[in-house]
């Protein structure tokens, strides 16, 4: 059903933007959006409708945070540990949630539910200690509201 | 001083056009349509605006060298990849004020001689992105986007384009790169983005704060804007201020107000005594004399760089060595890698402030550090690599006895 | 012109010049690591910054173009600082295993470590912990000694359009990967090996096979035969103390000996079987109405390329196998015949400046002698070590024919290894078969040269033969392409993988540059116009394994040993 999607999504960027290197970043933030990773048959297929080596895309995606190959837990936590909000205790916070979630920053909960990125400012800079939960943002975030924010997503 | 760039988005749905026109949004354009192009950048040139995404070169330069090329077809490109730690201004604008950006931009390609015109947002900023795709929405219904504006003989329209988690594409060349679908590495200058852009082609790339500046020197006359705020540097600012202050925010200021009205008068005070300030994020160096005035060349006098203004306030109980130590785990992350000083400098930079910061430096790699900050600027090909030491630089200058502290016994 | 000053000296050159071309006027040889002639300049290392007045910070010279009035300082002291500091930075990050690395006496990176008088690397830190891509027969990559220059990654894309390795990942996390990290051997990567002439470091080489051949030597069981490429002789000199440009083919005979090979032969002289086989196939599509045109398939670079990318030309490409595979079945049945050896105790190797050979000899199809046709394949350079592992005098060494039951050659076997040697040899033998009368002029001009894609008419007694030769896998995709539309107007056309043909093969001594192939090409076309034949056809030994084992060019004998199939690769 995924890959149905997906290539929905990806055939009406091309016939919108055209076929060109220039369409490859908007296709593969679709994927993204649609799939939570980009899956190695996307790769493929866009390089044979985009024309680009399997290599030069596998290189765009790597090289982007917001792109990865691998499966992500459904909620993806970005908590920002730049100065402004280190200055803020963004520090504690990533503790926090490490031991709420019981995993590192930068893994995946086993129940694929949560993944958590420990990621550069997020222009929240005014309302730190801040993070993102996919597209949603959270402010002035204490060990309480981070704990509570957790559990209802928890369910 | 009359808002500028923040007028009216404290309205209710400030975001929608019909608040927008009703507040005197698109006469400017209307204006600028009865103009000749070379009219409208002698205009943006009298008003000796400068860009706000950190470079500080003069726009109305910018738009002609770009308009003067005879390659076609020609870009105009916002960059709205706000990612410098201590900036959010953009955001402001993007959530609030979207058809402000809008209609500069599209005086801007009328200026240039573009016919279409990109927007470059991070793709963080997922509500803006939603409010953009509406205000282009509703640009395009009431006519200020697409075929024969106005029904002027100029045609325009805007495209987004989402960035995808990386700061080095805020850089000029990079963000070129990235929209053309490549990993996001700088280009060689020269050849300068008027010549050589997107896709090759001649392109004028501005900061989302610069271009909103426009609208207001083409309905009030460039002359009337160069005399707002610093001599040296007219116009309104809009100052972010982080880090350990009480009011936190955007403020928008005539240019060239001097740091302690920032922080004491708007900012609330500092949170306890205050140490040291970043007047433009962590790519500039650190300050602790409150008397600076925040335009470039005042910041630049006294040793640092204003940039996006992004302020960022530390107090006395904050340790500087774990300042510098994050700095640099930034620029480590967002190095894109290309280039042996940056890539491998900033690893080898975040390993000896960690170090340091656990209490294990060694005090010869002070030294080492400086001089890696001086070759790192020197040789690096782009402006992360170049200004990723000024931080830890200025910390080591400044604050030499707390590294020494941390120095392994 | 420009005029602009160099360390103070006035030099003049062309517009467009950068600073590091316009720095040779003034006797300046810029240090650099990822820049490479016959690349695309990358601006990534910067060791090759200078100073130019005016300019607030140092400037890349191999991206630069001069200005008119440029004042450029390539030594000050803030220049030397910098390249000294960069290479310290490269030092800190790379593993200090040089004494045993296969590239220390190549190292561009220890090199300019020296040369740039880098005393102490003051930066101690993590350094990398890859893991090896082993994945292919032929060619390993190290990603713990790579510097990131990227001249293999162009070599790839630019040169050869395969496109295959890339840079991944982003900062010090960055590394040169294959799709997916999945490694060379499971990508459309040809094996061509030219990136392992371009890295500067000893990140690339071939898989090894030495240790494989000295134990076979070393077996008193083993009967050891042995078969040298047609572009050793013009070049395995040059990595054991002779200049470019020195034949060695009898030299090469007398040291395979000494290491104790049991039977040295040559692939020249399947070389000149190659040509018997595909001159009669040609003729055969010709006045058949077989599928044309006809492309050479001695190249497996070259096949593997198109079994990826081309897979419906495969019907274009000759049946014929490659000299190196036709020798190889040949050993097991022709000669342990006629030297009453046990087809079991042989052990085939083959000298090749090949890396693609590798994987060649281990394809599937490749046993049709009943056993493994070619056992083991040395490199040139695996070679080279191993004369000197035994500690023989090369240069001193006699020339030695190779054994005259597969080692006589003629001319037209030895210039298989220069691009276009094959097309050339073909058609010498071609016009026999077609007109039953002899070439006279035999050096035939149009084909020979470093041109990517050189073309020729022939005339065969009135028959207007139309050839094209491209070298350069990104050159044979403008032939290629043309012949996929219907568009082709040639009859036959050669192809190699190589710029330069074999004698730039990805297993010969490390070098990129295209003059230096042609010098070594060049060897091979005086030693064709000394030699007793120059026709593959006027070979006694040729003639004798027809007489005595194959009996006709395309017979049962043949088809069996010595043609083969490809198969369609998938794309990833």
């Amino acid at each position: 059903m995924s890959t149905v999607l997906w290539k929905m999504g990806v055939d009406e960027i091309i016939k919108e933007r055209g076929k060109s290197r220039e369409t490859l970043l908007p296709c593969l933030k679709a994927i993204q959006e649609v799939s939570g990773y980009v899956p190695q048959e996307a790769v493929s297929y866009l390089r044979e409708n985009l024309d680009i080596p399997s290599i030069d895309i596998y290189g765009v995606i790597t090289f982007y945070g917001m792109l990865t190959t691998k499966e992500q837990g459904k909620y993806v936590i970005r908590l920002c540990d730049s100065l402004p909000c280190h200055l803020n205790n963004s520090e504690e916070m990533v503790g926090v949630i490490e031991r709420e979630l019981r995993i590192k920053s930068g893994g995946t909960s086993p129940d694929k539910k949560f993944t958590l990125e420990v990621v550069p400012c997020l222009g929240l800079c005014d309302k730190a200690p801040a993070m993102m939960i996919n597209d949603k943002i959270y402010e002035n975030l204490t060990e309480e509201t981070a704990k509570k924010i957790i559990a209802e997503l928890r369910g | 001083m009359e808002k500028i760039l923040t007028k009216n988005i404290d309205k209710p749905n400030s975001q929608d056009i019909k608040v927008y026109l009703d507040g005197g949004g698109y006469k400017a354009l209307e204006g600028v349509l009865t103009l000749k192009p070379e009219e409208v950048i002698d205009e943006v040139k009298k008003s000796r605006l400068v860009g706000r995404g950190g470079a500080a070169f003069p726009t109305g330069l910018k738009w002609e060298f770009t308009r003067r090329e005879k390659d076609e077809p020609k870009f105009i490109v916002c960059n709205a990849d706000e990612g410098e730690p201590g900036t959010f201004k953009d955001r402001v604008i993007l959530s609030n004020n979207p058809h402000l950006l809008l209609e500069s931009i599209i005086i801007g390609g009328y200026a240039i001689g573009a016919s279409q015109g990109f927007i470059y947002i991070r793709g963080e900023y997922f509500e803006e992105i939603k409010r953009l795709n509406k205000a282009i929405e509703q640009a395009r219904a009431k006519g200020y986007l697409g075929e024969n504006i106005l029904g002027s003989s100029f045609s325009f329209d805007i495209q987004l384009y989402q960035g995808a988690g990386s700061y080095v594409c805020g850089e000029e060349t990079t963000l070129f790169e990235s929209m053309e679908g490549k990993r996001g590495q700088s280009r060689e200058r020269p050849p300068f983005p008027a010549q050589f852009g997107f896709m090759g082609k001649p392109t004028v790339i501005n900061n989302v704060e610069t271009l909103c500046n426009v609208p207001a020197i083409i309905t009030n006359g460039g002359d009337w804007y160069s005399r707002i705020g610093s001599p040296d540097s007219p116009g309104p600012k809009l100052y972010c201020l982080s880090g350990q202050v009480n009011k936190p925010g955007v403020y928008e200021l005539p240019m060239g107000i001097t740091l302690r009205e920032l922080v004491e008068n708007h900012g609330g005070g500092v949170k306890g005594e205050l140490k040291a300030v970043l007047p433009g994020g962590v790519s500039s160096s650190l300050l602790t004399d409150l008397n600076v005035k925040l335009d470039y060349k005042g910041v630049r006098e006294a040793g640092s760089m204003l940039g996006s203004a992004a302020v960022i306030v530390i107090n006395k109980d904050t340790s500087i060595v774990d300042v510098a130590k994050n700095t640099m785990e930034f620029f480590a992350h967002e190095s894109c890698g290309l280039c042996t000083p940056c890539r491998e400098g900033t690893r080898r930079a975040k390993e000896i402030l960690t170090r340091f910061a656990n209490g294990g430096g060694r005090v010869e790699e002070l030294a080492l550090l400086l001089e890696l900050g001086e070759v790192m600027f020197d040789a690096a090909r782009c402006g992360l690599g170049q200004a990723a030491m000024n931080t830890t630089t200025s910390a080591i200058k400044l604050f030499r006895d707390e590294f020494e502290q941390k120095v392994r016994k | 012109m420009v005029t602009l000053t160099i360390n103070d000296e006035k030099v003049a050159v062309p517009e467009g010049t950068t600073i590091m071309d316009a720095a040779k006027e003034a006797h300046i040889d810029i240090p650099h690591l990822c820049y490479l002639e016959g690349l695309e300049s990358y601006g990534a290392c910067r060791v090759c910054v200078v100073e130019v007045e005016g300019e607030g910070r140092l400037v890349p010279s191999c991206m630069r173009p001069v200005r008119e009035g440029m004042k450029v300082h390539t030594h000050s002291a803030r220049v030397r600082r910098a390249r000294r500091m960069i290479i310290e930075l490269l030092l800190a990050n790379h593993p200090s295993d040089c004494f045993t690395c296969e590239r220390n006496q190549i190292c561009e990176l220890l090199k300019l470590a020296f040369e740039l008088g880098v005393k102490e690397v003051r930066f101690d830190g993590e350094k990398p912990s890859y893991e090896l891509d082993e994945t292919s027969p032929a060619i390993t990559r190290d990603p713990n000694k790579c510097i990131l220059c990227g001249r293999c990654v162009r070599v790839c894309h630019e040169v050869q359009t395969v496109s295959v390795i890339g840079f991944v990942n982003r900062g010090s996390e960055t590394m040169v990967s294959t799709f997916m990290g999945n490694g060379l051997g499971n990508v459309e990567c040809t094996n061509c090996g030219q990136c392992i002439h371009v890295c500067p470091v000893g990140a690339i080489k071939e898989r090894s096979a030495v240790d494989e051949v000295w134990a076979a030597l070393a077996d008193p069981e083993k009967h050891v035969v042995v078969q040298e490429a047609p572009a050793i002789r013009a070049v395995l000199g040059e990595d054991l103390g002779l200049p470019a440009g020195t034949l060695v083919a009898g030299r090469m005979h007398a040291a395979l000996r000494r290491l104790g090979f049991d039977a040295v032969f040559d692939t020249n002289f399947t070389a000149d079987l190659t040509i018997m086989e595909e001159g009669s196939e040609l003729v055969k599509r010709i006045t058949e109405g077989g599928v044309l045109p006809q492309i050479t398939s001695c190249s497996p670079g070259w096949i593997k390329f198109a079994e990826h990318f081309y897979p419906d030309l495969l019907p274009n490409v000759s049946t014929c196998k490659s000299p190196q595979q036709m020798f190889g079945p040949l050993a097991k049945t022709y000669y342990s015949q006629k030297a009453g050896v046990d087809p079991r105790k042989i052990v085939s190797v083959s000298i090749m400046p090949c890396t693609a050979k590798k994987f060649e000899a281990q394809r599937h199809e490749m046993t049709d002698s009943g056993f493994r046709d070619v056992d083991y394949v040395l490199t040139t350079r695996e070679l080279a070590r191993m004369i000197k592992e035994a500690g023989i005098d090369f240069a001193g060494l006699p020339d030695e024919p190779a054994g005259e039951l597969m080692g006589l050659y003629s001319g037209a076997g030895t210039i298989f290894g220069a691009t276009g040697g094959v097309m050339e040899a073909a058609l010498r033998t071609a016009y026999k078969l077609v007109t039953g009368k002899e070439l006279e002029k035999l050096d035939i001009e149009p084909v020979r040269g470093l041109d990517g894609l050189k073309t020729a008419t022939v005339d065969v007694d009135g028959l207007e033969v139309k050839v094209a030769v491209a070298h350069g896998l990104g050159n044979a995709r403008e032939v290629l392409d043309e012949v996929r539309a219907g568009k082709s107007p040639y009859h036959f056309i050669e192809i190699m993988a190589c710029p330069g043909g074999c004698v730039g093969g990805g297993g010969q001594p490390i070098s990129f540059d295209l003059a230096l192939r042609g010098v070594r090409g060049q060897v091979l076309y005086n030693e064709d116009k000394a030699l007793p034949y120059r026709r593959s056809h006027d070979n006694p030994s040729i003639k004798k394994v027809y007489e005595d084992y194959l009996k006709e060019p395309l017979g049962e004998k043949s088809h069996h040993l010595l043609h083969t199939k490809y198969t369609e690769r998938e794309r990833v």
